[in-house]
């Protein structure tokens, strides 16, 4: 195997992976990345890398008699020998799999991108050159007022090339860079953290981030303890965020006409047009949000049940999802509006929520009387599908305020809380800012979110851990 | 169903050799300009990893297919230790000029992070705990068919047929199955001479039936508790599980689900079955028995633990006849490996031994960091795109030799619930506090079963908990059970892992009502 043998160009790669398709369609989907990132703990460097690496995934479609069946095969490493064979296996994965549910005509008629041709974008560590110098700075300060710092920063940029048998020629370039910064006391009974997403760390500085650790770490000095509970509580815009992610993932419209999602009505159809909050609240997913640029086009490795292959390339319009507190639309794939009879809706690459509130977040402190302002939420899991309850845990600080003053720290709770009803008990929601979502970040890091302020947050049980 | 592990027809694993495709590529050579380059740059220490790792999923939704993938990751990675620092870089190109080339990147990132840790001022200088060479080793895991060899069709038709008995039962309005499968290959080469080849092979097939009351707008659901394995096609035919019995009570089992009551919250005394309890292993000793976590490696992401290093020999982790185990050696085991990522030979040790934390996972630095001698085996990379990082051994729950079948277990309850099936899970980031459900709650009255009961979650303190054992099965219990989705590490890495253990008893939990929870 040498060089000579692999062909470079991803949209070459693309194309030739279209002529060598003898089936009834087919697209291609090259994905070619770049990372690069670092870790530290106890304020040091612990581990670091870059990777490079591409992914090819060919979708065949065969007709047949009783419908359209279709077979993905994804490969890396791809060479110009390996583009045949790969080719082949999606052509025999689609005969062996039978007819698809989902099967719909290709998408076409949409222009072709005009860098389809460009080179793919590319990250290294040289998107640290001003970060390192920063992080190292921020370690010696930490040192110096006895903070440990832990946490990571990672940037990719992954360009995706995509072509049919149908004449789409689509590109998307999507740079993704998250910034988490966690100070304990050295005894580690102090803990609190920050969290950035970002698209080239120009715009994070580590020491800001410290600065602002301090000050909370300085708030744990003193400690209160709290029983479970139901108490009035500030959620931060990183904690609503994972919420909403999670209630976005229950948001297929299919699974509610069946019956089966919260978003079901009882007695047939779904709650679509339901008051969901007395806030004015909008949730939507723009791919155009400024800072928040997601791919304005389906991108589906894999058919699912909010995703379909066929409709790779189909384009994603802005989408207010609730709109003035009523839940306005459900997700869907083209097959799944024309069995549902829904407006087609495919999926989200970003979240924002705006209620038209103008306060930050430490105004919204200020007009506490009491109750507790978190950090984030984490280990946030799905206890009951039928009401969307979720339990997880407050992490890294929980704060007492009274007055409008923080007043010390309390000990962490596991919590059980729907999100659905949770929109329907916030009492305040403050100004919609970029947010990082903590427990989702692995996956989904492109949000804005306010802060809500909730009356009766369901504390189930008291966590010692810190 | 009760503890059942299914028929094995005492058949042996079928004798396989290492894939020749894998083995054609020049996985030796790619080593040798790698680590050539490494070593003429300084490094004090440098590994390769050269992988192929075949992924692939079938789904079905009313026993129609519903999307499916079939993902081949090829790549390699050099990681070096220089100038005290680790470095890390991954590369596609199987060319040896491209070879040399990663392991200079991995060396810059060496200087990168020198730099940092000397602008932080810290002396901290990474040492990897000694390991005998092992040259040339082969191992490959215990399996009959290679799921990848079985066609495509064979594999949709028998999902659709169980799909389809499902469906046809009454009640049961829908059906969602799904197959995964892994073939795993991984040759690894470091600079003090050791070099292996692997092979694995894994596979999870799960279906779910979902009954909706369309006057009420009820609903709820019922899964398979076969776990998935490190097994081949053979698993879904007969071998290591009785798909056909399960499949049968599925319907029943569901439809008794929705008529149930709704349970009373309070204390009750629980037996847990195997099905439920690998999970709640995973999460409150696994992890938590994780030294790097201990020590704060993962102190920002996934946590830390409060089974801290100088509780080494003094935590009481549960009560006197608790012993678990870490294992890399158990047939079958999702995380059962010949050698690990940084060349170390797979072993046994004990974790807990009558209660008490008598061991840690481990790997070569943080071994060497706190003088405990030689690792046991537990780097793990997850593709030749990450860092190898401290993962879990298989860790498991030992029976009592002459212990309890589960049927006498739930004999010497009063009033309790019996727990099948995993669902839902959650774990504070210091494995203190946690919450699980499941897919079966049977209430227990007077020593026997006396139907189901919904809307239950058990909640505990990890110590409370295990301390409030009183009895484990006997071997006849056992089951290995295990996932293959364990997330740790930034940049975020999946781990397979399986986790033995028999049905216990645990007196006076906390049992929580879900729907109460929701505030209904």
């Amino acid at each position: 195997m040498s060089s000579s043998n692999r062909i470079t160009k991803p949209h070459e790669i693309v194309e030739r992976a279209l002529e060598l398709s003898t089936a009834d369609g087919c697209v291609v989907i090259a994905d070619e990345g770049s990372s690069a990132n670092l870790r530290w703990a106890g304020n040091a460097l612990t581990t670091n890398g870059v990777t490079r690496g591409r992914t090819l995934t060919v979708i065949a479609t065969v007709d047949g008699k009783e419908g359209t069946a279709s077979g993905v095969v994804s490969r890396s490493a791809v060479t110009a020998d390996d583009l045949e064979p790969l080719v082949r296996a999606a052509e025999a994965a689609a005969r062996g799999a039978g007819p698809a549910e989902d099967a719909q005509e290709l998408i076409s008629g949409t222009p072709a991108s005009p860098d389809f041709t460009d080179a793919p974008a590319e990250t290294s560590s040289a998107v640290f050159a001003d970060f390192a110098p920063a992080l190292g700075e921020a370690f010696a300060r930490a040192r110096e007022g006895g903070r440990e710092l832990y946490g990571f920063a990672h940037h990719e940029l992954v360009s995706t090339y995509v072509g049919t048998s149908t004449g789409l020629r689509l590109r998307h370039d999507q740079p993704n860079g998250t910034l988490e910064l966690n100070a304990k006391s050295p005894d580690r009974q102090r803990s609190a953290w920050a969290g950035r997403s970002t698209r080239d760390f120009k715009d994070v500085d580590p020491t800001v981030l410290d600065a602002e650790l301090a000050v909370r770490l300085g708030w744990a000095e003193r400690k209160i303890d709290l029983p479970a509970g139901r108490y009035e509580t500030l959620l931060p815009p990183t904690a609503v965020a994972d919420l909403l992610i999670y209630q976005m993932w229950s948001a297929a419209a299919r699974d509610a006409v069946e019956g089966r999602t919260v978003f079901s009505k009882p007695g047939g159809g779904t709650r679509l047009g339901e008051k969901l909050s007395g806030l004015p609240l909008s949730l939507r997913s723009d791919p155009n949000a400024p800072g928040l640029e997601s791919a304005p086009f389906v991108i589906a490795h894999s058919s699912g049940d909010d995703a379909s292959v066929f409709d790779n390339g189909l384009p994603v319009p802005a989408t207010e999802w609730i709109a003035d507190g009523h839940l306005n639309r459900l997700s869907t794939t083209r097959h799944s509006a024309g069995l549902t009879g829904m407006q087609l809706s495919p999926g989200f690459g970003n979240l924002i929520l705006d209620a038209g509130g103008e306060k930050s977040l430490e105004e919204m402190v200020a007009s506490t009387e009491r109750g507790l302002l978190l950090t984030c939420l984490w280990y946030i899991r799905e206890v009951d599908p039928a009401t969307l309850l979720l339990t997880g845990l407050t992490r890294d600080g929980v704060y007492l305020v009274e007055n409008g003053q923080v007043v010390g720290e309390v000990n962490n709770f596991r919590f059980n809380e729907s999100p659905v009803d949770l929109l329907s008990r916030a009492s305040e929601a403050g100004r919609t800012e970029k947010t990082l979502p903590r427990e989702w970040s692995d996956w989904f890091t492109r949000a804005a979110m306010p802060a809500l302020r909730i009356p009766d947050f369901n504390m189930s049980s008291v966590s010692k851990g810190v | 169903m009760i503890g059942a592990t299914g028929p094995d027809h005492g058949r042996t694993s079928v004798p396989h050799s290492i894939d020749a495709a894998f083995t054609a590529l020049p996985l030796r050579a790619l080593a040798d300009a790698a680590l050539a380059r490494a070593r003429a740059l300084g490094a004090e220490h440098a590994d390769f990893r050269l992988e192929r790792i075949r992924s692939a999923s079938w789904r079905l939704r009313d026993a129609k297919p519903s999307g499916g993938s079939d993902t081949t990751d090829l790549g390699y990675a050099v990681r070096v230790v220089h100038g005290g620092s680790w470095g890390f870089a991954s590369g596609v190109d199987l060319t040896m000029d491209a070879a040399a080339k990663v392991a200079s990147q991995a060396v810059a990132m060496a200087k990168l992070s020198a730099q940092v840790i000397k602008a932080a001022g810290s002396d901290e200088r990474v040492e990897l705990a000694d390991e005998p060479v092992h040259a040339d080793r082969t191992w490959i895991s215990a399996y009959d068919v290679n799921p990848f060899e079985v066609p495509d069709a064979e594999k949709a038709a028998l999902l659709a047929d169980w799909s389809a008995r499902l469906l046809a039962a009454d009640g049961v309005a829908h059906v969602d199955a799904s197959l995964l499968a892994v073939h795993e290959n991984k040759f690894y080469a470091d600079t003090a001479g050791t070099s292996t080849t692997q092979q694995r092979v894994r596979i999870h097939p799960q279906l779910t039936a979902v009954a909706v009351n369309g006057a009420t707008g009820e609903f709820d659901s019922m899964r398979t508790i076969a776990p998935p394995a490190g097994r081949g096609w053979e698993y879904l035919t007969g071998t290591g599980w009785d798909w056909d019995s399960e499949l049968e009570q599925i319907p029943g089992l569901l439809a008794e689900k929705m008529r149930a009551p709704s349970v009373e919250a309070g204390r009750y005394d629980l037996v847990v079955d195997p099905s439920n309890l690998w999970l709640t292993i995973h999460e409150s000793i696994g992890h938590a028995t994780e030294l790097d976590r201990a020590l704060g490696y993962e102190a920002a992401y996934a946590g830390t633990s409060f089974a801290t290093f100088d509780q080494l020999n003094k935590l009481r982790y549960g009560s006197p006849i608790m012993n678990v185990t870490g294992d890399r050696t158990a047939e079958h085991g999702l995380a059962t490996v010949g050698f690990d990522d940084e060349g170390v030979e797979a072993q046994s040790w004990d974790l807990v031994k009558d209660g008490t934390l008598v061991g840690y996972q481990l790997d070569r630095r943080i071994a060497k960091l706190t003088g405990l001698g030689r690792s046991n085996g537990c780097a793990f990379a997850d593709s030749p795109g990450h860092v190898p990082v401290q993962r879990m051994a298989n860790v498991s729950l030992q029976p009592d030799p002459g212990g309890l079948s589960t049927e006498d277990l739930i004999g010497g309850v009063e009033r309790g619930i019996y727990v099948v099936g995993d669902r839902s899970w959650s774990i504070d980031m210091q494995r203190y506090n946690f919450q699980f459900t499941g897919q079966r709650f049977f209430r227990i009255e007077n020593g026997k079963l006396a139907g189901q009961l919904r809307d239950v979650a058990y909640q505990a303190t990890t110590t409370d908990f295990w301390g409030s054992m009183e009895k484990v099965g006997g071997p006849q219990t056992y089951v290995l059970g295990g996932a293959f989705n364990c997330g740790k590490a930034q940049p975020g890495q999946v781990a397979a892992v399986s986790h033995g253990c028999p049905s216990a008893l645990f007196r006076d939990v906390n049992i929580l009502n879900t729907t109460q929870e929701a505030g209904r």
